[in-house]
């Protein structure tokens, strides 16, 4: 059974994650960016979807779009952004930034058309998508064990470090 | 119309993390250079996971550790953010100067 409407739901989700991307480097008002990047979160999580990993859609749209982006909500409200909003937006280099950015882009695309004979085709038979988190998970408890400990270690780390950085005084 | 191949996507992942340079070397915001720096790492993500695709499941593997990585940044990032908002009571990255000669 090959996927229906495969080209249709691509350029869809693509074309709103890069509207979202726009918005979010674009708009004054924090919150917008904010709303504009949670857009480009959920369709990179249908990309995800096209791609035949259920899980990590899944884990996109729980800890990005229902943690850290309700953790940037929350940093914006603490901030008051009244007063940046009328203030200029873009620094003094910002033609360098395009300029460099633009010249970043050319390249990759240069080197993905050139080199796409290194890119095979996508194998024809649809992985078993129900057994994605069973495959995930073993890998993630057998082979990569050592890193998943390292990233637990990480999160303590992170939350000790925003606890020590946020509080008044200690 | 042309079957989507893992092309489409790479071109696709490079393009919003063009849109995440541009946010982090533009903006005064640091709020907003925070977000663009999740466009880059969601950018990333997209290309593990299309690799993926083609050569095993490691690169979804890879995608939770960066996802991981991406939140401790943001709590660690916010936080510093907090703290020098109390300080210095302005978000604008170019007013962060104490270092600067």
């Amino acid at each position: 059974m090959t996927p229906i409407a495969t080209p249709f739901f691509f350029y869809l989700l693509s074309g709103l994650a890069l509207l979202g991307g726009i918005l979010v480097i674009t708009r004054k008002n924090a919150v917008h960016s904010a709303l504009a990047l949670i857009l480009t979160l959920l369709a990179l999580a249908g990309l995800y979807l096209m791609l035949y990993a259920p899980f990590v859609a899944g884990v996109q749209i729980i800890l990005y779009a229902g943690g850290i982006m309700v953790l940037f909500l929350f940093v914006i409200m603490l901030v008051s952004i009244e007063r940046s909003q009328k203030e200029e937006q873009f620094n003094k280099q910002w033609i360098v930034g395009f300029i460099a950015a633009g010249v970043l882009g050319v390249l990759f695309v240069l080197v993905y058309v050139k080199g796409r004979a290194l890119l095979p085709a996508p194998t024809a038979q649809i992985p078993n998508e129900s057994q994605n988190t069973q495959n995930v998970g073993v890998l993630l408890y057998r082979e990569y064990m050592f890193a998943f400990e390292i990233a637990s270690l990480l999160l303590l780390v992170a939350i000790i470090g925003a606890v020590v950085m946020a509080k008044k005084r200690i | 119309m042309v079957p989507i191949t893992t092309l489409h996507y790479v071109i696709v992942a490079a393009g919003l993390f063009v849109l995440g340079v541009v946010g982090v070397l533009t903006r005064r915001n640091v709020v907003i250079v925070l977000m663009s720096i999740e466009l880059i790492l969601n950018a990333v993500n997209l290309n593990l996971v299309t690799f993926s695709r083609l050569w095993g499941l490691h690169g979804q593997v890879f995608a939770i550790f960066v996802i991981t990585d991406a939140a401790a940044e943001a709590a660690v990032g916010l936080g510093i953010l907090i703290a020098f908002f109390r300080n210095k009571e302005t978000v604008n990255v170019d007013e962060v100067d104490l270092l600067k000669w």
